[in-house]
Formats: structure tokens, sequence, C-alpha cells
């Protein structure tokens, strides 16, 4: 099997995919994407420990479980919000929204 | 190299470029679909690490449910759709730095310690579907419920929020 640093390579390479995408990306929808890269990141992160760890055990799984449906609930309040402000603004851009602030 | 080692390349640079070509790529359908290709290539991983069922559920939550709700999201607001405007904020040339940066501290920390490599002898063939069946519902039974209320407190709050308001409309 490949060393366990290899996955946590290609992790970490995701999550900074992501990480950039949220700091570059326009429209909302966009940053909602790469932060859905940003969680797949630490869940490919947490089955390699699972499948690596000195102990072996499930829990890293469980726990991947776990981030995907919180994934799945964000996403979906997320985008209920993005429609939400293109009803009342007609853009999407994050960096027009300045609504609140001063 | 073995046969393992080479897929797990295929699916390594699978995901990588695909992810690039979503946070890079101009027009926001296409960033959508090169999004789902980016989770087929994380699920490929899921399996190399003796992660079925987790792969299957990536498969239909991430590439079949998330991906088409984005988008859904992108049709229902036509704007974003039109290539003309520019999709990337002023903040690039400095949001690149600071990626690279971040990618470098983790690589260093990543190298600079080995970690115990104990792979499972021969998961694949036991399957990780029933111990993961059994572990969510005896330890883990309390965030396991607790996960399907808050999706449905999700489920009810997109709605409320995304419901168009009739104005003089009362409920």
């Amino acid at each position: 099997m490949q060393p366990i640093n290899c996955y946590l390579g290609v992790s970490a390479i995701l999550f900074c995919i992501g990480l950039f995408g949220v700091m570059t990306r326009r429209n909302a929808v966009g940053i909602l994407m790469s932060i859905e890269l940003m969680l797949n990141a630490a869940n490919l992160n947490l089955v390699a420990f699972s499948a690596y760890g000195p102990k072996h055990g499930l829990t890293g799984q469980v726990f991947a479980v776990f981030v995907i449906t919180i994934a799945a609930a964000e996403a979906a309040v997320g985008l209920a919000i993005v429609v939400n402000l293109y009803m009342n603004a007609k853009h999407v851009n994050v960096d027009q929204v300045n609504l609140m602030k001063w | 190299m073995t046969g393992q080692g080479v897929a797990f390349a295929v699916l390594a640079a699978i995901t990588i470029i695909s992810a690039l070509l979503v946070v890079t790529i101009k027009n926001i359908v296409r960033s959508a679909l090169f999004l789902a290709l980016s989770f087929v290539g994380v699920a490929g991983l899921y399996i190399l690490l003796n992660a079925e069922f987790l792969a299957a559920v990536q498969v239909l939550i991430y590439v079949g449910a998330i991906t088409v709700l984005m988008l859904f999201a992108i049709m229902l607001t036509q704007q974003i759709m039109s290539a003309k405007i520019s999709q990337t904020t002023e903040w690039f040339w400095l949001a690149l730095p600071m990626a690279l940066a971040m990618l470098a501290t983790l690589i260093f920390f990543f190298a600079m310690r080995t970690y115990p490599v104990n792979p499972a002898p021969d998961a694949l063939a036991v399957g990780t579907t029933m111990p993961l069946a059994e572990a969510l519902l005896k330890p883990y039974l309390l965030p396991f419920e607790l996960a399907s209320f808050i999706l449905l407190a999700a489920l009810v709050g997109a709605i409320v929020i995304a419901r168009e308001e009739k104005p003089g409309a009362t409920d």
C-alpha cells in the first residue's frame, strides 16, 4: 500500500485548492463549491487515518459519515440563502453584498 | 509500481486537476461538472482505503445530490451563467501566495514526521459496511440520531429561507 503521507499530501493539496477558491471566487455558488472541496479534503484525511492508524477502527469512517451529513445540510441551507439573495439583490456577487457593512 | 500505486496516481491526478479547474474555470456550469469529477476521484481514493461504503455514499450524495443542487442553484440564478462578468475578486494575487504558503506548511509538517503504517489485513475482502453499521447503531447511536435531526432542521430551514414571500400573505 501507499504510505499514508501520499494521502495526506493529496488531502493538503485539495484543501488548499478549496481555500484558494473560497478566497477568490466572486459568486456565492462558487464559494460553496470550494467549501465542499475543503470538506472532502478533511474526509480524505479521516478515512486515511482510519485505514492506517496504529489501532484499527472505524471511528474515522463514522466521523466521515457525519461530515458528509453536515455537508449536505450546509449545501441545502447555503443554496437556499443564495436563491433568496438572488431574489432580493438580483445578483449573487459576494463583493457587492455589503448591506450589513458599516 | 504496483497496481495500487498506479490506481492511486491516476485517482489523485483526476481529483487534483479537476479541483484546480473548479476554482479557476470561468464558466460556472463547467465548474460544477468538474466538481462532480473531483468527487468521483475522491470516491476512488476511498475504495483504495478500504472504505467501500463511504465510496458509495460519496457517489450518491456528493455526485448525485450536492452537485445537482449546485446546478439547480446556478440555473435559478441566471445572471452568473453569463461568462462576461469576472468570476474572481480582486484578491486573486493576494490569495494565491496565501494558499501556497498554507500548502507549503501542511506538506512540510506531513513530510517531517512519519506515521505508523499499519494497513488492515485484507479488509476489503471482509468488507467494512457491516462493522460500520454496527458502529453507527451501537456506540454512535446518539450522534446518528442527532444527525438525522439536523438534516430535518436544515430541510425545514432551507424551505423557509428560499420561499418567495408574497406581499400581504398571512400564514
